[in-house]
């Protein structure tokens, strides 16, 4: 596949009062033509400063900027502007006109780029129809929700048929469920329409659903990059396991739903070390010496006032007998047992 | 007594007033709305940021601004004689009031479009807009309401400057509140110049707020 969006050695510099902020240094990344990118940080990683380099909002200091090869850096404010209809851009806060009502949104770039009112008046129609808000057409963007500003956003993003849709945190003002389905929009028009799309996210979980490549941006730096797959499998940095981690708030429910399957009719027990009793191998001694097998249905810790504390859940053989004496043993090793029916969190 | 002669005269002094005060702030627009627009555009903040010039037509707003309007009023006779041929009468009073308005309505166009959004901006240069589609199509549409709320308060300032400028003949109600009731000791004349000039600004508020909330899309 072609490269649609080529970053080379990309760095930008600000200068401030409080002297200079090295906001990127040295990036180097390309996109496909239809590929769906993530880039990925923290806040202030400079992923936003990254994408409005794309387009040039933000001219770098260093390193070039190519989008279907042409050098955005060779080019002229009125060549930028001509190439700018080509690379939409939509935003956290929508950023829509709210004087003008959803209709005159979507025709705002059409008639900036020359097209007769009519014309564009009719065009934003079927794009309303694509995002599903045909019956809000002639509704001012304060009457709308948040999902529907950015579905209307997104119809603006799409009208004037763009090659590239950057999203700088398209999201992160929307609640999970508008998310997704937002989330699933963006992938039908990738789809649909073969348009690149390129999204800014501080949350994995938007990577994960969507996207096929993602770089990880850590302080103005490229730490990783590749395949979303190949990285939520065998993260190399500390960047990407932290956010990985961080952004594993939908495995761990589904995760916990299991959890809760698996205890059903069992005897389960939650054992709580403390600071004393985690030098000895408890549970795998306790295994050896009654030669039955338990199950952990989940480990973790927890920071409790402060102090670090480990936690199990163990289901235990069916044995009456055998469960009574391993709660002995547990307990007599200075470990807090309690039965657990339901679960605990 | 009060008589027929006296109402007529009343009239006619609101019709100055009326024709002072909307001519001036008509021409204050004129200057002012480009004077505005063109130092929100330069900060460095604006879209087209210049340092020189508006710095220029910073400081030229500040110097205007702080002549009191008395003395301003004398200061641009020359002026006002080129342009009207005279220096009294309420016509004479527009080019004085023009020039004192104009500043102020530049402060308070600059200060209206700073109200909007950045984000707004942002998605219109994303879309390959210009400064000037920027300027027509997202700033002062996106500004409109908080721009003509600053419209209601430039008449009703432009209102009481053209009252005084009644000290130097300037026509118009504050003329006649000063003529008949200060030099004359006529107060009830004195009186109702005043309570004419309330009505009037109580009615220029009044519609204008109206015409400002009903243009908000905001809600």
């Amino acid at each position: 596949m072609a490269e649609m969006i080529e970053v080379q050695g990309l760095s930008k510099t600000f200068e401030t009062d409080e002297g200079r902020v090295e906001a990127l240094q040295d990036i180097t990344l390309s996109i496909e033509a239809g590929d769906i990118y993530g880039i990925i940080g923290m806040s202030g990683a400079g992923k936003s400063t990254l994408v409005r380099c794309l387009n040039f909002l933000e001219r770098p200091t260093a390193g070039t900027v190519r989008v279907g090869g042409k050098d955005l850096g060779a080019m002229s404010e009125a060549q930028l502007r001509m190439i700018r209809r080509e690379i939409s851009m939509i935003f956290q806060h929508f950023n829509l006109l709210m004087q003008k009502n959803v209709i005159d949104n979507i025709c705002f770039p059409l008639v900036i780029g020359g097209m007769k009112k009519k014309d564009a008046k009719k065009r934003a129609q079927e794009l309303l129809e694509i995002v599903e808000l045909s019956e809000k057409a002639t509704a001012y963007p304060s009457q709308l929700s948040g999902g529907q500003k950015q579905r209307v956003a997104i119809a603006r993003a799409l009208a004037a048929n763009p090659k590239i849709l950057l999203c700088d945190e398209a999201t992160s003002a929307l609640d999970p469920r508008t998310t997704q389905s937002i989330l699933q929009l963006l992938k039908e028009i990738n789809r649909n329409y073969g348009i690149t799309i390129v999204i800014i996210t501080h949350e994995m979980s938007v990577v994960r659903e969507v996207c096929s490549h993602v770089a990880i941006i850590g302080e103005g730096r490229l730490v990783e990059q590749g395949r979303v797959s190949d990285i939520f499998a065998h993260p190399k940095t500390a960047e990407a396991k932290e956010l990985i981690l961080k952004g594993s708030g939908t495995e761990r429910r589904t995760l916990e739903d299991r959890q809760r399957e698996l205890m059903k009719g069992k005897s389960c027990i939650r054992i709580v070390f403390s600071v004393n009793s985690s030098f000895e191998p408890v549970i795998a001694n306790m295994i050896l010496r009654f030669g039955q097998p338990i199950n952990i249905l989940r480990a973790d810790t927890r920071n409790v006032e402060g102090i670090a504390r480990g936690e199990m859940i163990l289901s235990l053989p069916d044995d009456p007998g055998v469960q009574e004496e391993m709660k002995a043993y547990l307990t007599e090793r200075g470990l807090a047992v309690e039965e657990v029916n339901g679960y605990v969190d | 007594m009060w008589t027929s002669d006296l109402t007529l005269m009343m009239l006619e002094g609101v019709r100055d007033t009326l024709l002072m005060t909307l001519l001036s702030t008509f021409f204050g627009y004129l200057l002012g709305l480009p004077w505005g627009i063109v130092l929100a555009v330069t900060d460095k903040t604006g879209i087209r940021p210049n340092a020189v010039i508006y710095k220029a037509l910073d400081v030229l707003a500040n110097i205007l601004r702080s002549i009191p309007f008395l003395i301003l009023l004398i200061l641009v006779m020359p002026l006002t004689r080129a342009i009207v041929g005279k220096t009294t009468g309420s016509i004479a009073t527009i080019v004085p009031l023009t020039i004192a308005a104009a500043p102020f309505i530049g402060r308070m166009i600059e200060s209206s479009i700073k109200e909007v959004d950045h984000g707004v901006v942002e998605a219109a240069q994303s879309m390959g807009a210009g400064t000037f589609t920027i300027i027509w199509k997202v700033l002062l549409v996106e500004a409109r309401t908080s721009i003509l709320v600053g419209v209601t308060i430039a008449i009703g300032t432009i209102l009481g400057y053209s009252a005084m400028a009644g000290v130097v003949g300037g026509g118009g109600l504050g003329d006649i509140a000063l003529r008949y009731g200060y030099y004359r000791y006529k107060a009830l004349i004195m009186i109702v110049s005043v309570v004419l000039l309330v009505i009037l600004v109580q009615i220029f508020q009044t519609f204008g707020m109206r015409m400002a909330v009903k243009l908000d899309k905001r809600k």
